[in-house]
């Protein structure tokens, strides 16, 4: 048999390179582009897509005048050509950022108060860094409240010291039960704030910075401060109002249902109606509420709800084993919750919790809707109407989806991330 | 040793309410309860006192008055003598047209962008991405403004249409996009119309009945009938013969210029379709997600499962994909429509006459009625919410896997 075969090579050849059209740019280029012709269609169609979107927005972009004190010095120094006016922005930014009536020379304020909400924030969003900076997180809310509004030092660092006393007292009746322990905290915590106003009265001098009246905040400052003070007020609230709903006491659960159902039934903006116009009927006679803590204490009701959900769907999703686990400890419900369900069950609901804030934090800006300075209240109400800038559109809420784009795809981005971190199980 | 397994007997002391768990719970549900009914009383008391001290009262007779204002946007007949009752119902009318309109639509941006994210197409891939990313993360308020400044500014008024060289002119002479609005042709119902629509209506209900032939006739005896053909010819043809035979008793009613404005044909005016587009296109960026997610959770086992039986690819679509996938699809795709319900009422941010804006603004703000009209609007809206909810609830336990 072998005597047939003329040639037999002994030994083997070099690998060949492939064929230019299987490597590189090339292949890459016919698989995910050109692979068919529908293929190839859709991709022209998009490349035509792409390419008239910058013919038409590129020069806009780049040709912008960044420097003119209105509209009509703009379209003349453009002399005819089409071209963004964002001059606009520079001039007005510090009222895109802060309001049309927050003091100029406070500015600072609000900034340093901006940055130190990431300072204080990033301990909570990555676990790596030093524990110790927790203790800025907690001392954050009276930090910014002071700095933010303004006023003598000594009223928020008392009520601090409030909340420190009774963690003191907690700590020293929960060996008793948890429920007492919570108990005494509260009635020690408000008798040292009674307690504490006179003091405050007394040194309303100490350490002062100038007051704000809350009705002057405005632009995306306030935006930032509804949005996080309303989330960070609604998470607490969202954890007992779905604990409640899963409760097996029919009649707390009833309440827990219909506070949920209602609120999540209903547009924000109904419930920024109430804030706006029947709140103050339901409140005693001769008290005035800042408008903007009744919208707070709407968009908190109404992000409660929506986060409730969210963590109901956590505890929903935990094996009933963990809960019979739980049980057969000995535990009893508060421990049971704090330390055995609840951590697994915020675990699990995260993602679905930051989908909710980035959600609420977009709904802030309806609160133009009620006549209040936000950002888009800032460009639709005295920046559009001025007559200086009267039809700039494009170039504030081009500015104004930008700053929202970044902030809520930033949180978007984290969300993904830690739940990559997150994902211990299924490795 | 003394076994005591026994409950601990004796009559019933007080500290058992807090110590024993069989009693807590009643301590806590009748404390809660008392909670509430003081809440709730001290709110109505703030309530009657606040309204004794304004001389007001809780009533709902300005329903009955006339509103005195005008609405340009109505599908029912509405003038300025016309009740506040009946402003209302013209609000809710057109709630429900943006929100009909709106969903549908939603429905079309939401499932191409979520089929072509998922396409192997790099290109076509990353733009929808983009989509999805640019509007999901900017708020839809801002959305709903800008679209609604392209009609303000951008596009040109009725006057540019007019002369010889205008400076506009009209899509297939047909739609004009002008500043106050888009003209589009009007379909004119004229006597004997009525045949062509009832055949139509036949021919769907025909098309219907020769699927389900068909299905019989693969699943009993194995013959494999097409259906896309003879479904369209069954749909269209005799409509078309019918159309002509009758005399085309269905017409077209173009816009005309006439003098500074349009004429004729359906006008849809800015504020309506900057509010349904705006919606359309955010709540579409979420549908998108959910019907990548959905059919992304279907595995590649499935599909390959199906072809490995001899399935033809329309085939592993319709009866092995779709249905799965439709399950993870549908319940937040529905909760997508009632957010978009929910979200049109910033209609009054663009003056677009909704309920929000006659019932919760004009009247509101005429009648001074607050309470009532804030009441009536949280009604109104959690009436369509728990309805749609209740349908989801049903349709959720029709699909839910049948665990045995």
């Amino acid at each position: 048999m072998t005597d047939n075969i003329a040639f037999v090579r002994h030994d083997t050849l070099p690998p060949a390179p492939p064929p230019p059209s299987e490597t590189g740019a090339i292949k890459w280029v016919r698989e995910n582009l050109f692979s068919n012709v529908l293929n190839s269609v859709l991709t022209l169609l998009a490349l035509y897509f792409i390419y008239r979107i910058a013919v038409g927005f590129l020069p806009w972009m780049l040709n912008g005048i960044w420097d003119a004190p209105s509209l009509q010095a703009c379209r003349e120094i453009l002399n005819g050509e089409s071209a963004g006016c964002f001059a606009v922005l520079t001039e007005r930014w510090n009222q895109l950022l802060f309001g049309f009536k927050y003091p100029t020379d406070q500015y600072w304020r609000p900034s340093l108060a901006f940055i130190l909400l990431f300072a204080s924030v990033a301990p909570v969003l990555f676990s790596k860094l030093p524990r110790k900076m927790l203790i800025l997180t907690a001392a954050y809310p009276f930090i910014g409240f002071w700095l933010i509004w303004g006023g003598t030092i000594v009223a928020p660092v008392l009520i601090a010291l409030g909340f420190v006393f009774g963690y003191v007292v907690f700590t020293r009746f929960e060996k008793n039960s948890f429920a007492a322990g919570l108990i005494s905290a509260i009635i020690a915590a408000l008798v040292f704030w009674y307690i504490a106003g006179f003091v405050s009265e007394a040194l309303s001098g100490v350490l002062a910075l100038e007051p704000v009246p809350s009705r002057d905040m405005g632009g995306f400052m306030l935006n930032i401060i509804l949005g996080t003070v309303c989330v960070s007020l609604s998470l607490p609230i969202g954890i007992l109002l779905a604990l409640g709903r899963q409760s097996r006491m029919p009649i707390i659960k009833g309440i827990c249902v219909v506070f949920i159902e209602f609120i999540r039934g209903v547009p924000l903006i109904t419930l920024l109606f109430v804030a706006n116009v029947v709140l103050a009927y339901f409140l005693p006679p001769g008290t005035t509420f800042d408008l903007i803590l009744r919208v707070i204490i709407m968009i908190t009701m109404f992000s409660s709800a929506y986060i409730a959900e969210v963590i109901r769907g956590g505890l929903a999703a935990l094996p009933k084993g963990q809960y019979e686990a739980a049980d057969s400890l000995g535990l009893d419900y508060a421990q049971s919750m704090r330390l055995i369900i609840l951590p697994q069950a915020l675990k699990i609901s995260i993602p679905g919790i930051v989908n909710v804030a980035v959600g609420l934090f977009k709904d802030t800006t309806l609160v133009s809707v009620i006549s209040m300075f936000d950002l888009v209240g800032m460009i639709r109400g005295p920046i559009l109407a001025s007559t200086e800038w009267n039809g700039v559109y494009w170039e504030l809420f081009g500015a104004a989806s930008f700053l929202f784009f970044i902030v809520c795809y930033g949180i978007s981005q984290y969300s993904q991330w830690l739940e990559r971190q997150l994902a211990t199980d299924h490795r | 040793m003394a076994m005591n397994s026994e409950a601990p007997s004796g009559s019933f002391r007080l500290s058992m309410l807090i110590n024993d768990t069989r009693y807590r719970s009643y301590t806590f549900q009748v404390i809660a309860l008392l909670i509430l009914f003081a809440l709730f009383g001290f709110l109505i008391s703030n309530l009657l006192e606040n309204l004794r001290n304004a001389g007001l009262d809780i009533s709902y007779q300005f329903l009955g008055e006339p509103a005195g204002y005008d609405i340009n946007q109505r599908l029912i007949e509405y003038d300025s003598q016309s009740t506040h009752w009946r402003a209302a119902l013209v609000g809710v009318l057109n709630t429900l047209l943006v929100a009909v309109v709106g969903c549908f639509l939603a429905t079309v941006f939401g499932v191409v962008a979520g089929v072509l994210r998922l396409s192997n197409n790099w290109i076509v891939a990353k733009i929808m991405a983009v989509y999805v990313e640019i509007f999901r993360n900017v708020p839809v308020l801002i959305w709903i403004l800008i679209i609604n400044a392209i009609f303000l500014i951008s596009l040109p008024q009725p006057k540019a249409f007019r002369g010889e060289n205008a400076e506009a002119s009209m899509l297939f002479d047909a739609f004009a996009f002008t500043g106050r609005g888009i003209y589009m042709p009007k379909p004119l119902f004229l006597e004997g119309s009525w045949v062509v629509i009832a055949t139509f209506v036949l021919s769907v209900i025909g098309v219907f009945v020769y699927r389900r032939y068909a299905r019989n006739q693969l699943f009993q005896y194995g013959r494999d009938l097409p259906v896309g053909w003879p479904s369209l010819a069954i749909l269209f043809v005799p409509s078309i013969v019918i159309f002509f035979l009758a005399g085309s008793p269905i017409g077209i009613e173009y816009p005309e210029l006439k003098g500074f404005n349009f004429k004729g044909g359906i006008w849809a005016r800015g504020s309506f379709v900057a509010l349904t587009l705006a919606l359309a296109i955010y709540t579409g960026a979420f549908i998108a997600e959910n019907v990548r997610a959905g059919i992304q959770a279907i595995s590649k086992g499935q599909t390959e499962a199906a072809a490995s039986l001899g399935m033809k690819p329309g085939r592993i679509m319709g009866l092995v994909i779709l249905p799965q996938a439709l399950r993870v699809i549908v319940p937040p795709m529905i909760s997508n429509y009632l957010n978009l319900t929910k979200n049109s009422s910033l209609a009054i941010a663009v003056g677009y006459m909704d309920i929000t804006g006659t019932l919760g603004g004009i009247t509101l703000n005429q009648t001074g009625r607050a309470i009532e009209a804030v009441l009536l609007l949280m009604a109104f809206y959690l009436a369509i919410s728990l309805s749609i909810s209740a349908i989801m609830n049903v349709y959720n336990n029709s699909i839910k896997l049948k665990e045995r």
